[in-house]
C-alpha cells in the first residue's frame, strides 16, 4: 500500500448560510462511505466536521473545509479568516461558551463544540490569531 | 461481517414494465436501474420498503407473498391479524366480525398481533427508560424496512436499535407453543400466517434480519385478504374460539405514534415516511438529538396502515383506526397501566432476548474491497461526474448523474448512456466527418473538382426532389 496515496476534497463554507449548513460534512461522509471506511469512524469524522463547519458558519463569516483521506487515516482541516479565539485553552474547556446565559438556556451554545471535536478525533490541533482567523486540524485513524 | 445472499420479496414483472424511471427515481437506496428497457433491482441494495410498488402506474413492481391455498398443507392454521388489517374497515365493523371473516377463509384459530404489541411495548419502555443508556435516542425496531435502511445506509446506528421482537413474531412463538401442548400435534403441522400491510414484513419472514428462527409459516398481503373478508362479512361463521382482544394501546401500533403511546414514553418522537426516516437517521448519526429518548420510525407515511400492500387509502385507514381507538377507549380503565393489566393475561409470553439476533451491517456504497483501489475509483468517479450534466434526468436508467458515475467506474454503464453525452459525441462525430470530407485526397485535387460546390448542388437537388 503506497503511503502517499490520498484523495482530497475541498469545500467552501459560506458564513451565516444555514441552508447549506452540513453540506460539507455530508459530502465528506459520502466520500468515506464510497472508500469503505468503517461506519463508526465515519460517524466520528462526520460529527467532528459538522461541529467545526457550524462554528465557521456562525462565528467566522465563512471559510474552507479540506478533507484528505489516506489509507490509514483521514485528515480534516477547517480554516477561516474570522475573529479568532483569544484564549484557546479556555475555549477548549467543556461548558465554556461565548453565548450569553439566556441563549444557553434555550439549548444553544452549550460550550461543547471544541471539546466534542477533541473527543471525536484521534489528533487535534488548533491555531488561532485574533483578527486573522482560526485553523483546526483533526485526524482520525481508520482502525481505532 | 456483513450479510450476503440477500432474499427479498419486491420483484419487477417485466411484462408490465415500460422502462419509465418512476421507480428508479423514488427508490430511497438507489437500488433500481433501467437496463434494456426494463427496470432491474440491485438485490443487495433493496430494503423492501415498497416505494417502487407505490409509484409504479403500470403495476410492474410487485411483492411476492403467499397464497391462501397454502393452508391446505397444514393440519391446523392460525392467522395473525394486525391493527393495519382492522384499519381497512370502518370502526363499526367489530374485530369479532373481521375474525369471523378470517375463520370463513379457512383459519382455525386467531391470535391478535395487537396483543403481542402490548408486551413488546413494555419491553421497549423498560429498555428506553434505562438510565444507563449510553447513546440516545434509541430507535424502534418494528419496521423491517427501517432496519434494512439502517443496515445499508446507517450501520453506525445499529447499537441504538431497541432489541425487541417484531410483535407478529412474538405472537407466532407464543401461539405455536400453546397449540403444540393443547392440540397434541407436531409443530410442523401447524401453519402460522401473518397478514402483512407491506413487503418488508413479508421479507422479514423469509429471511429475518433480527429474528433467530422465524415461527411464521408465510404471509398474505392485506389487499389479498381484504376482499375475501369483505365478501364474507355478516355471513354465519362457526368461530368458537374466544379471541383475546388487545386494548386501544396495542391497536394504536397500526398508525404512527402508536408505539410511543403504548410504551408510555414522554420524550419521544414518531417519524413516518421513508424520506423523513432517512432525514432523522442522518440527524441522529450527527448526534444532533442526544437528549431525546426514543424515535419511532416507520418507512410508510401514516405508519403500517400506509403500507404498500394495504387495500384502503391511508387517510381512510387512519380515520378508521382513530375512530376504532376512541371507541375502545370508552370502555377501558383510565390509565395505560390499568388498561394493559386487563389485556395482558397470557401465561409465559415470550421475552425478546431469547429469540433475537444482532443486526449486521450491509454497507453498499463501498467502491472496492481494497481501500487504495476504492480511493482510485472514487477519484475516477468524481472526474466522470464532473463531465456529466448534473440534471439527474434519469434517461440513462440510473436515478442521478452521481449513480451513473458510480456505475461507470464499476464497469456497469457507459458514459454515452447519458443522452447528453451521446448527443455531444454524435455532434463531434458529425463535425469530424465534415472536416474529414473537406480533406481532399491529393489524387482528386484538380480544378475540375470543387467539393463545396458538389455539396451545395447535391443538397439543392435533394430539396427539389422533395418539392
Amino acid at each position: 500500500m503506497s503511503e502517499d496515496k490520498s484523495v482530497k476534497m475541498n469545500f467552501e463554507v459560506i458564513g451565516e448560510d444555514f441552508d447549506r449548513a452540513g453540506e460539507a460534512s455530508a459530502k465528506i461522509k459520502r466520500m468515506l462511505q464510497h472508500i469503505g471506511i468503517p461506519a463508526e469512524i465515519i460517524r466520528r469524522i462526520a460529527i467532528g466536521t459538522y461541529e467545526a463547519e457550524i462554528n465557521v458558519i456562525i462565528h467566522a463569516g465563512g471559510g474552507e473545509v479540506e478533507a484528505e483521506i489516506f489509507p490509514e487515516y483521514t485528515k480534516v482541516i477547517i480554516s477561516d479568516h474570522g475573529p479568532g479565539i483569544p484564549d484557546i485553552n479556555l475555549a477548549l474547556q467543556e461548558g465554556y461558551s461565548t453565548a450569553p446565559d439566556y441563549v444557553r438556556q434555550m439549548g444553544f451554545g452549550a460550550g461543547m463544540g471544541l471539546p466534542n471535536m477533541v473527543n471525536c478525533s484521534d489528533k487535534f490541533d488548533i491555531q488561532s490569531t485574533v483578527g486573522e482567523g482560526t485553523t483546526i486540524t483533526m485526524e482520525f485513524k481508520h482502525n481505532s | 461481517m456483513s450479510v450476503t445472499g440477500y432474499l427479498h420479496s419486491v420483484k419487477i414483472n417485466k411484462a408490465n414494465c415500460r422502462g419509465c424511471v418512476a421507480c428508479v427515481k423514488t427508490c430511497p437506496t438507489d437500488a433500481i436501474r433501467v437496463r434494456n428497457g426494463k427496470a432491474e433491482i440491485i438485490e443487495n441494495r433493496c430494503i423492501d420498503c415498497g416505494e417502487c410498488i407505490r409509484n409504479c402506474i403500470y403495476h410492474a413492481a410487485v411483492a411476492e407473498t403467499d397464497k391462501v391455498s397454502g393452508l391446505e398443507q397444514y393440519e391446523y392454521n392460525v392467522v395473525l391479524p394486525a391493527p393495519s388489517l382492522y384499519a381497512q374497515f370502518p370502526a363499526d365493523v367489530s374485530t369479532e366480525i373481521i375474525w369471523q371473516g378470517l375463520h370463513a377463509l379457512g383459519f382455525d384459530e386467531i391470535f391478535d398481533v395487537a396483543l403481542a404489541s402490548e408486551y413488546i411495548s413494555l419491553e421497549i419502555e423498560k429498555i428506553v427508560t434505562d438510565p444507563n443508556n449510553k447513546r440516545k435516542p434509541m430507535i424502534s425496531s418494528t419496521c423491517p424496512a427501517v432496519l434494512r435502511l439502517i443496515q445499508v445506509k446507517f450501520p453506525e446506528l445499529i447499537p441504538q436499535i431497541v432489541p425487541v421482537l417484531p410483535p407478529a413474531e412474538a405472537s407466532a412463538i407464543y401461539i405455536k407453543k400453546q397449540l403444540v401442548s393443547k392440540l397434541n400435534i407436531p409443530e410442523e403441522k401447524i401453519g402460522v400466517w401473518f397478514i402483512s400491510p407491506c413487503p418488508s414484513k413479508g421479507t422479514n419472514i423469509r429471511q429475518s434480519v433480527d429474528v433467530l428462527k422465524t415461527e411464521i409459516t408465510g404471509s398474505f398481503s392485506v389487499s389479498e385478504v381484504y376482499g375475501k373478508i369483505l365478501k364474507n362479512l355478516g355471513k354465519e361463521s362457526a368461530l368458537e374460539q374466544k379471541v383475546t382482544t388487545a386494548s386501544s394501546y396495542g391497536m394504536g401500533w397500526g398508525g404512527y405514534g402508536g408505539e410511543i403511546r403504548s410504551a408510555g414514553l414522554k420524550n419521544a418522537i414518531a417519524v413516518h415516511g421513508i424520506k423523513d426516516v432517512y432525514d432523522v437517521l442522518e440527524q441522529i448519526s450527527l448526534n444532533k438529538m442526544p437528549n431525546l429518548d426514543y424515535v419511532e420510525c416507520s418507512a410508510c407515511e401514516g405508519g403500517c396502515i400506509g403500507g404498500a400492500l394495504a387495500a384502503e387509502n391511508r387517510f381512510v385507514a387512519e380515520t378508521n383506526l382513530k375512530q376504532r381507538i376512541v371507541k375502545m377507549r370508552t370502555s377501558e380503565p383510565a390509565t395505560r397501566k390499568e388498561t394493559l393489566e386487563t389485556t395482558m393475561v397470557c401465561e409465559d409470553f415470550p421475552t425478546s432476548s431469547k429469540y433475537i439476533k444482532k443486526l449486521l451491517p450491509r454497507p453498499m456504497m463501498q467502491l472496492d474491497d481494497d481501500i487504495v483501489e476504492a480511493m482510485k475509483k472514487f477519484e475516477q468517479m468524481e472526474e466522470v461526474l464532473r463531465a456529466l450534466p448534473g440534471l439527474d434526468c434519469g434517461a440513462c436508467g440510473a436515478p442521478s448523474c452521481q449513480c451513473l458515475a458510480e456505475d461507470i467506474v464499476q464497469g456497469k454503464a457507459n458514459e454515452i448512456d447519458c443522452i447528453f453525452k451521446l448527443r455531444s459525441s454524435v455532434r463531434k462525430l458529425a463535425h469530424g466527418m465534415v472536416e474529414l470530407s473537406k480533406q481532399i485526397p491529393i489524387a482528386a485535387e484538380n480544378d475540375d473538382f470543387d467539393l463545396e460546390n458538389e455539396l451545395t448542388n447535391s443538397n439543392a437537388g435533394g430539396e427539389e426532389d422533395e418539392g
